[in-house]
């Protein structure tokens, strides 16, 4: 009784691994074609492979972000940011993309669990370009952080879900925290560039308080340098 | 906080019923009085704690070092369904009186999506073991809530006209529609925390 | 050939699992707030129904029965982790919308309910037969009430417009609407079968 028990156990067992292993590849081929496809919406045109050269960089709130260079040729084009905020269904992720002069770009929905018909409007509601209260396309973040026109800003929330609004434009807002500071130091980087070597803060890393503290010093070193 | 936040979220706001859509057969099946929908809701609180815990350990302990997520979801169903049948042997043995009430509904419990439901959505949802044992009880609360509102409701049914397509399930369904509508109010609630 | 026939019709009528026997609540309810969400969910049930059915009366001798439902229960987690896998490789989106339903097809009473009631008593190929109906049934069900639904809340069905989306009701993409939905189509289904029956 137990002996065939096992045995079946055992023969799926066996059958389970392969299948993994045949789907383990499309899997995460699928995982990161879904995260090339959103940073190549978000950016200008660009050449490299952001997803290999991204980094961490902190939100302004405590935390860090993964931002993605986008580079066609040398020079840096533009910047796409992972960034997350509490919405009404839970935690959702979207990709905010800036070119070099502070403007966004584009954004895409990475993940999100809004009321469907709601909140769930957050993936075209705020880039209806013909909709110019509305849309965040082609904003200008260093003129100041965007808020919706309840909390006396310039966005138009979404119709009965202020709440995903607020939540939305808040991981804008931090994204451009990471934004803005990646921005500064590839610039120094790019004039170092040109003299002779350094993509100190373009290796991609894994661990969060590691890599603020190495891109605080290297902005030091730099700063110290010139 | 954060701790008070997942209970009032799995009890009210994402209520395992009426806005996750778990455990609807038992839900339905044993919603005719409300004896039988207390006794159903004790024994998914039981299991589902319990079940919680071994399953959070399984994949901490097994499958994550050993990279098995893959086995996930049948090692998983296997462990419920051993763990079921362990309860009723040992409550039988033990707690005659507890086994005279809960009895009847352990076997239902397996297939009761509830269970297999949580222990996979506290893995997704990246919780510690506290916050999962939480998150757990705070479910099987909600659970429990659905399900005696539901069946008190149900008497008071089973004593009114109802047109004849409508009768039974039908006027359940849309009864539980009307609830689930109440629970709607809840939504944002936790945002106060 | 005639007897395979009308076990397959019996699953899509006669005893349809959705609307007759009532198995399967929560995926039907949770996956249909659309038509195409239903109908993958009961594309993935029927795979999960068909391959499970199959494999079960083949192995129907060979296990004893005092281990008949853990084994039963294996086998169709096994089939479960097959289309979630192939799912999560091939339709990412689609098996992210479905989320957690998709592992839980394991517990769907209709996939144990036939293995106990059907395969493990009836040969291989009306077995299968027996699983396909089921599945269509259940496909057929999912996706009525996912494009009712749909229709009522955003005014499309399949994404196709047929009324604009200001007339809709978003209650019925909405928890409630599942509920409220599939009591009517209950009734209708119920009254219609009262109907044939007097008729005969």
């Amino acid at each position: 009784m137990f002996l065939s028990l096992s045995i079946i156990c055992l023969t799926v067992a066996v059958l389970l691994a392969q299948v993994n292993k045949l789907t383990a590849e499309p899997i995460a081929a699928a995982k990161a074609m879904k995260l090339q496809n959103a940073i190549g919406d978000v950016v200008p045109e660009f050449d490299n492979n952001p997803i290999d050269e991204a980094y961490l960089m902190p939100d302004g709130r405590g935390d860090s972000l993964l931002v993605y260079p986008a580079k066609k040729g040398d020079e840096v084009v533009g910047f796409a940011v992972n960034s997350t905020a509490a919405g009404f269904g839970g935690n959702f992720q979207i990709m905010v993309g800036f070119d070099v002069n502070d403007k966004v770009v584009n954004y895409a929905v990475l993940q999100h669990a809004e009321t469907p018909g709601l909140g769930s409007k957050m993936d075209v509601w705020f880039k209806d370009t013909t909709k110019p209260s509305q849309s965040i396309i082609d904003r200008n973040l260093s003129k100041g952080m965007l808020s919706v026109t309840n909390d006396g800003g310039t966005i138009d929330a979404i119709t009965a879900s202020t709440i995903t609004s607020r939540a939305f434009l808040d991981a804008v807002n931090k994204a451009y925290s990471a934004y803005a500071q990646s921005n500064a130091d590839a610039d120094t980087g790019a004039t170092k560039d040109e003299s002779g070597k350094n993509s100190g803060n373009t290796e991609s890393e894994t661990d969060d308080e590691n890599i603020t503290i190495e891109v605080d010093e290297l902005t030091e070193e730099e700063i110290s340098n010139e | 906080m954060e701790l008070i936040g997942i209970i009032i979220v799995a009890i009210f706001v994402n209520n395992v019923v009426f806005s996750q859509f778990l455990g609807i057969c038992p839900f339905l099946g044993v919603s005719k009085k409300v004896d039988t929908a207390i006794g159903m809701g004790v024994a998914v609180m039981f299991v589902l704690t319990i079940a919680t815990v071994v399953t959070y350990l399984i994949q901490k302990a097994i499958l994550e070092p050993f990279n098995l997520e893959y086995l996930q979801t049948i090692s998983f169903i296997l462990v419920i369904a051993s763990l079921v049948q362990m309860v009723e042997i040992v409550l039988k043995k033990t707690s005659p009186a507890l086994y005279e009430a809960l009895g009847v509904f352990l076997p239902l419990i397996t297939t009761n999506c509830v269970i297999l439901g949580v222990a996979i959505l506290v893995i997704q949802k990246d919780f510690n073991l506290l916050e999962s044992v939480i998150y757990a009880v705070s479910t099987a609360i909600g659970y429990a809530l659905a399900i005696i509102i539901f069946s008190s409701i149900r008497e008071q049914l089973a004593l009114t006209k109802v047109p004849k397509a409508m009768k039974d399930i039908p006027i359940a369904l849309i009864t539980a529609g009307i609830i689930a509508m109440a629970f709607m109010g809840f939504s944002g609630i936790d945002q106060v925390f | 050939m005639n007897k395979n026939l009308k076990v397959l019709i019996n699953g899509v009528i006669k005893e349809n699992p959705i609307f007759v026997l009532l198995l399967g609540m929560c995926p039907t309810l949770a996956t249909t707030s659309s038509a195409i969400n239903g109908m993958s969910m009961g594309l993935a049930t029927m795979f999960v129904l068909i391959c499970s059915n199959a494999v079960i009366s083949m192995l129907k001798n060979v296990i004893p029965d005092m281990v008949r439902i853990p084994a039963f229960i294996v086998v169709i987690a096994t089939f479960v982790t097959v289309i979630e896998m192939l799912m999560n490789a091939y339709v990412p989106a689609l098996a992210e919308s479905l989320g957690i339903f998709l592992p839980l097809i394991v517990v769907n009473c209709i996939v144990l309910g036939r293995a106990e009631a059907f395969a493990a008593k009836n040969s291989v190929i009306s077995s299968i037969f027996d699983g396909v109906g089921m599945g269509l049934g259940f496909t057929f069900s999912l996706t009525l009430l996912g494009s009712v639904r749909e229709l009522l809340g955003t005014g499309a069905i399949f994404s196709l417009k047929i009324f604009p989306e200001e007339y809709g009701s978003l209650l019925f993409v909405l928890a409630p609407g599942a509920f409220i939905a599939l009591g009517y189509l209950i009734s209708i289904f119920n009254t219609l079968q009262r109907k044939r029956q007097t008729n005969q």
